[in-house]
């Protein structure tokens, strides 16, 4: 038995060694350059980031970002649909160069993986119509907030807003969204993607970002120690945010502007 | 395994939501027989077109679900401007909703009793007025209290409901402790006992009131 687990062991190792030299031989930007073909991968079943639209063609933030991308590496794009589970496989076989797919940064990740700067927001936040003046936890004071009961944003605000908060717990996301639209509360906890929903409902009624809760922006993807490959999406994603075709993509996409202070 | 300890942190939740369903339940136990006990009067003896007024609140109540009545008043009634804290719309809903079905119960006591009632009455030189209040509304009241009692009873019960539009009731009491510490098994099975106590309750404080009312009974 131990002699078994022993050479397991013993190819395991060769292989993850074999990996590592195939990998660390060739450089995945020149790689891109010499085929003239970058490989993204991208989710078809999360809108707005990617979904499948009416003309069978992927669409959303991750398929303008990575046309956006092959369009500054001036090579050609192939779109690989993956799903939440296979995408960082995809990379770590190096079956994509890139995964673009509102891939969050955590600690686990940041062992397998290697992250660009943000290229999307998303987060927890306070939600509310713009005449209510409020910028902070503080400013909830005396105040009511609609929140799905349950959810993470509700927690967060149990723990964080000020006592004298009324919070309105509702069953689920749609419940609370509803509350919003029907003027039931003027503020509420909620993702920047269940505002989105809101701004596509009701436009006349779009909730503005007070502030935030969580932050958890959306990196792109790619494999570890890519040096060359990071830098040059990096710069891509500086040029992006500065020319302002990032804040094009999320009013675009998320009927929201980028949130004040992003990538900073 | 279960572990009810877990709910100890939660007890000034679970009796916050225990009171406020006991208040809502008095106020529109109190409101919704008022209702019913006009519009089943205004349906008997009233003028036929206010007569089918109240048969078509009656119907459209009793024919639609109670959430529906709910959602319509919380979340529709803005549109037009009409804007109701919660709890003022779940007072309003389970008003209308009782008042409908109480109408029904208590019209079926006033069918039920004899026309010689009223013709004595009548000889006795009592006003239509008199004739109703002293005469026919307390054995009216009696045919039919059993079933007014577990009316009002399942109206308790529904306001369960109203948790959905954030009232903070007994219902969203035992949601919001299961949605922090997992514990749904030993939540409901607390909530469920305080709805059983609290139903038993009204069935006993309801048997006491009508000792009370239906004493004539007694004396005969």
């Amino acid at each position: 038995m131990t002699s078994l687990r022993k050479l397991l062991g013993k190819t395991l190792l060769a292989t993850a060694c074999l990996g590592t030299a195939m990998s660390a031989a060739a450089d995945v930007l020149s790689d891109i350059k010499a085929r003239d073909e970058i490989r993204i991968a991208v989710p078809q079943d999360f809108p707005p980031f990617g979904s499948v639209g009416t003309d069978l063609k992927p669409q959303g933030i991750d398929v303008d970002m990575a046309n956006y991308i092959a369009e500054q590496l001036d090579v050609e794009l192939t779109i690989v649909p993956v799903t939440s589970a296979n995408r960082i496989p995809y990379l770590q076989t190096h079956k994509v160069d890139l995964v673009i797919s509102s891939l969050g940064k955590n600690p686990e990740r940041e062992k397998a993986i290697d992250f660009s700067t943000p290229y999307a927001p998303f987060f927890l936040g306070v939600f509310g119509e713009k005449s209510v003046a409020v910028g902070a936890l503080q400013d909830l004071s005396g105040k009511t907030v609609g929140v799905t009961r349950g959810s993470v944003e509700d927690l967060e605000l149990e723990k964080n807003a000020p006592s004298d908060v009324t919070v309105q717990r509702f069953e689920d996301n749609n419940t609370t969204l509803t509350a919003y639209l029907s003027g039931q509360v003027n503020l509420i906890a909620t993702g920047n993607l269940v505002a989105t929903e809101i701004a596509k409902r009701k436009p006349a009624r779009a909730p503005e970002a007070k502030f935030m809760l969580k932050d958890s922006p959306c990196y792109i993807g790619m494999a570890k120690g890519e040096t060359a490959l990071q830098t040059e999406v990096n710069n891509i994603i500086a040029k992006a945010l500065a020319e302002g075709k990032l804040n094009d993509i999320s009013m675009k996409w998320l009927k929201a502007p980028l949130p004040k202070g992003f990538g900073a | 395994m279960l572990n009810f300890s877990d709910l100890l942190p939660y007890t000034d939740v679970f009796f916050g939501g225990l009171m406020t369903t006991i208040e809502l339940t008095l106020l529109t136990t109190v409101l919704g027989v008022v209702l019913g006990t006009t519009c089943a009067a205004v349906r008997q003896y009233g003028h036929p077109a206010s007569q089918r007024a109240v048969a078509a609140y009656v119907e459209l109540i009793r024919n639609t679900p109670f959430i529906v009545q709910l959602f319509f008043i919380f979340f529709g009634l803005p549109s037009i401007g009409l804007m109701l804290s919660p709890w003022q719309a779940s007072v309003i809903a389970l008003t209308i909703n009782l008042g409908a079905y109480s109408t029904e119960i208590i019209r079926a006591g006033l069918n039920n009793i004899p026309k010689g009632q009223w013709e004595a009455a009548k000889v006795l030189g009592m006003d239509f007025r008199q004739t109703l209040t002293r005469v026919v509304f307390t054995p009216a009241f009696e045919k039919i209290y059993p079933a007014l009692t577990s009316q009002c009873i399942i109206v308790m019960l529904g306001s369960a409901v109203l948790s959905q539009i954030s009232v903070q009731d007994l219902t969203y009491a035992a949601n919001l402790v299961q949605s922090r510490n997992f514990r749904a098994f030993e939540s409901y099975v607390v909530t469920a006992l305080m709805y059983l106590g609290l139903a038993m309750l009204m069935r006993y404080v309801f048997a006491m009131i009508g000792k009370r009312v239906f004493a004539f009974r007694e004396a005969q």
